[in-house]
C-alpha cells in the first residue's frame, strides 16, 4: 500500500491539525459518542432512581409498543411533524422568493421576518404565545372583530395542536433566510434566457428556481423535521400536553418518563425509538431526492 | 402594479410577525382587563407600577440576580465557543492529518444526532461528577467546540480566505497560532460575529438544559425564573406581572441582536449556512 502524503506548509507536522481539532474530539467522544452509548445500555435495563438496576434486554421496548399512552405520544408528534414541516418550508420560500425581487426596503422586512425566530424559542414569546389564544386572548379578539365565533383553543383537543404548529410558523425566518442566500446564488442570465425563450414566472421557478436550490431545500427539510420530532419546550409551558393528550408529544413523555417517575431506563428506550424514527425519517428523505437526483440527470 | 401587489403581500406578513410582538410590549403597561378587552397594543394609560412589581419578582430575589446568573453562564460560553470552533475550524480546513475525512464525518454525526438523546446520559453523568447545580454543565461543553454547527460555518469561511496569505504571513515568520490569530481572524469576522451572537441568543433561550441541571432558585438563569413567575403566580390574575417580566426577559436578546444586525446577517447570509 503507498503512503499517504499529508500536505502541510514546510516545517508544520502532520499533527499540528490534528492538535488543533482535539477539543472537538474530545467533545464529540465525551458529549456525542459516550451518551449515544450509555443511552442504548440504560434502555435495556430496569434502572430507576430508587433500587436495584438490572439487565432486562428488550422488555423496555416490549411494555412500550404495548403501551396506548405511548403509540398516542407518537400519533401527536407525527401529526404535528407532517403538518408544521411542509407548512414552513412552503411560508419561508414563498416569502424568500417575494423578497428576491429587487424591492426597496429588502433590510426591514428580512429583519422583521428574522427576529421571531431568534426570539421565538425564548421562554418570554413561549409565556406570550399562551396568552395569545386565550378564551379572551387576542387571536379570539381578532376573530371577534371580523364576525367569526370565538375558538376554545385550549379545550378542544383538534385545536390545541395548531397553538404549537402556529408558533413555529410564525418563526419561520430561519428557514427563509437560509432559502434567500441560496435564491441569490442562482446565476441571473438562467432568468434571462428562460425571459427569452418565453418562459412565465410560474414556469421559471418550477424549471429554474426549484432545481437550483435543491439541495438547500433538502437541508431545511432534515433540519426542520429532526427539531420537529424533537418537540419539547411549547408543549411543556403553553398546554402541558392537554387537553387530553393531544399536544403530549414524545419528548415531553420522555421528560416525564425521566424526571416525575423517574424510570430512567424506560425513557432512554423512548429516547432510542424516537432517535430510531428521526434517523429513518433522514434516510427516507434522503433516499427519495436521491433518486430524483438521478432521475433528473 | 407587480411591484404594488408584493409589497402589500409582504407588508402584511410582516404585520402578521410583529403585531404580537408589540401586542406584547403593550400589554406589560395595561392592567388586567384592559389586556383581554382590547386588540389594540398602545395601553389607554402607562403603569410603570407593573414594571417595578415585575422586576422585584415574587421569589427573595431581583430580576437583576437573574441576570446576573445569565451572564455568568453566557460570557464564559461565548468565550468558549468561539476559541474551540475557531481552533477546530482552523485545523479542518487548512492542514492535513491522519483520519482527517473520519473526523470531518463525525462532525456531520454531531450535527444530526437528537438532543434528546443526549439529554438524560449527560444528566446521570453530571450527577455522578457531583456537578450538578452549578454552571459548569451548562458551560463546559463549549469548551469542547460541541456545536458542530460553528465549526461548519466557520470552515466555510476558512475556505474563502485565500491560502496565499498563510504563506505570506509564515515568511514574515508567523507561527501556527499567529496567522489564525493575526492574519486569518479580521478576514472571517463577521462569521465569528454569528457564532457569538447565536451562542448567545440560544443560551438566553435555553430551558431544557438548566431545568434539569440547575435545582436552586438561587442559581436560575432568566429562562427558569420565567417559569417560576408563571407558577407562583398562577394563570387566573397577575397577567399583566408575567407579561411585564416576559418584556424584561426579552430585552437583552433585542439588544445584541439590534447592535450586531449588520454583521450577524451578513455572516449568515454569506455562505455559512447555505447548503
Amino acid at each position: 500500500m503507498k503512503k499517504r502524503q499529508y500536505k502541510n506548509p514546510t516545517g508544520v507536522s502532520k499533527y499540528t491539525g490534528l492538535l488543533l481539532i482535539s477539543p472537538f474530539i474530545a467533545g464529540f467522544l465525551l458529549f456525542t459518542l459516550y451518551p449515544f452509548i450509555c443511552s442504548f445500555i440504560l434502555g435495556m435495563t430496569n434502572s430507576r432512581t430508587v433500587g436495584q438496576t438490572e439487565f432486562i434486554g428488550f422488555e423496555n421496548y416490549k411494555t412500550m409498543f404495548g403501551s396506548s399512552s405511548f403509540r398516542r405520544a407518537l400519533e401527536v408528534t407525527l401529526k404535528y411533524a407532517i403538518i408544521l414541516v411542509p407548512l414552513k418550508l412552503i411560508v419561508s420560500l414563498m416569502t424568500a422568493v417575494l423578497l428576491n425581487l429587487e424591492i426597496k426596503g429588502i433590510g426591514f422586512f428580512r429583519t422583521a421576518f428574522y427576529i421571531p425566530s431568534i426570539l421565538g424559542a425564548n421562554l418570554a414569546v413561549v409565556i406570550m404565545w399562551q396568552y395569545l389564544f386565550t378564551a379572551k386572548g387576542l387571536i379570539n379578539q381578532f376573530l371577534e372583530l371580523f364576525g367569526a365565533s370565538p375558538i376554545s383553543w385550549y379545550g378542544d383537543p383538534d385545536a390545541a395542536l395548531y397553538i404549537i404548529i402556529l408558533l413555529r410558523l410564525w418563526e419561520f425566518g430561519s428557514t427563509m433566510i437560509i432559502f434567500l442566500a441560496a435564491l441569490r446564488d442562482i446565476p441571473r442570465e438562467l432568468y434571462d434566457a428562460a425571459k427569452v425563450d418565453g418562459c412565465s414566472c410560474t414556469r421559471s421557478f418550477f424549471s429554474i428556481t426549484l432545481p437550483q436550490i435543491k439541495g438547500v431545500i433538502f437541508i431545511n427539510l432534515i433540519l426542520q423535521t429532526i427539531s420537529a420530532l424533537q418537540e419539547f419546550n411549547a408543549p411543556y409551558m403553553i398546554t402541558s400536553g392537554g387537553p387530553l393528550k393531544s399536544t403530549y408529544t414524545v419528548g415531553m413523555l420522555i421528560y416525564d418518563e425521566m424526571f416525575k417517575y423517574g424510570e430512567i431506563g424506560y425513557a432512554n428506550a423512548v429516547s432510542w425509538v424516537l432517535f430510531t424514527v428521526i434517523a429513518l425519517a433522514v434516510g427516507i428523505m434522503y433516499l427519495v431526492t436521491g433518486r430524483t437526483e438521478r432521475e433528473t440527470t | 402594479m407587480k411591484k404594488l401587489s408584493v409589497y402589500l403581500i409582504i407588508t402584511a406578513v410582516a404585520a402578521v410577525m410583529l403585531y404580537p410582538l408589540l401586542w406584547l410590549l403593550g400589554a406589560s403597561f395595561k392592567s388586567n382587563s384592559e389586556i383581554f378587552s382590547s386588540v389594540w397594543f398602545i395601553p389607554d394609560s402607562i403603569d410603570l407600577s407593573i414594571w417595578k412589581n415585575a422586576w422585584e419578582t415574587a421569589t427573595p430575589y431581583t430580576m437583576g440576580h437573574y441576570f446576573i446568573n445569565t451572564f455568568m453562564i453566557i460570557i464564559p460560553k461565548t468565550v468558549f465557543a468561539v476559541i474551540s470552533s475557531l481552533l477546530a475550524a482552523y485545523g479542518f480546513a487548512r492542514f492535513n492529518f491522519p483520519l482527517k475525512r473520519l473526523f470531518s464525518s463525525l462532525l456531520l454525526i454531531g450535527m444530526l444526532m437528537p438532543a434528546i438523546v443526549k439529554i438524560m446520559p449527560m444528566f446521570l453523568f453530571w450527577r455522578d461528577t457531583g456537578l450538578l447545580d452549578t454552571y459548569i454543565p451548562l458551560v463546559f461543553p463549549a469548551l469542547l467546540a460541541e456545536e458542530g454547527m460553528f465549526v461548519f460555518i466557520l470552515i466555510r469561511f476558512f475556505n474563502s480566505v485565500p491560502r496565499e496569505f498563510d504563506e505570506a504571513a509564515r515568511i514574515d515568520g508567523c507561527g501556527t497560532m499567529r496567522t489564525l490569530f493575526l492574519v486569518l481572524l479580521p478576514c472571517i469576522k463577521p462569521a465569528v460575529t454569528s457564532i457569538a451572537v447565536f451562542t448567545f441568543l440560544w443560551t438566553m433561550n435555553d430551558f431544557l438544559n438548566p431545568l434539569i441541571i440547575i435545582q436552586s432558585v438561587k442559581k436560575y438563569p432568566l429562562s427558569l425564573a420565567l417559569r417560576l413567575s408563571v407558577d407562583s403566580t398562577g394563570q387566573s390574575y397577575e397577567q399583566c406581572k408575567i407579561i411585564a417580566v416576559s418584556v424584561i426577559g426579552l430585552i437583552p436578546s433585542i439588544t445584541v441582536f439590534a447592535l450586531a444586525q449588520k454583521k450577524f446577517v451578513k455572516g449568515i447570509t454569506a455562505g455559512g449556512l447555505s447548503g
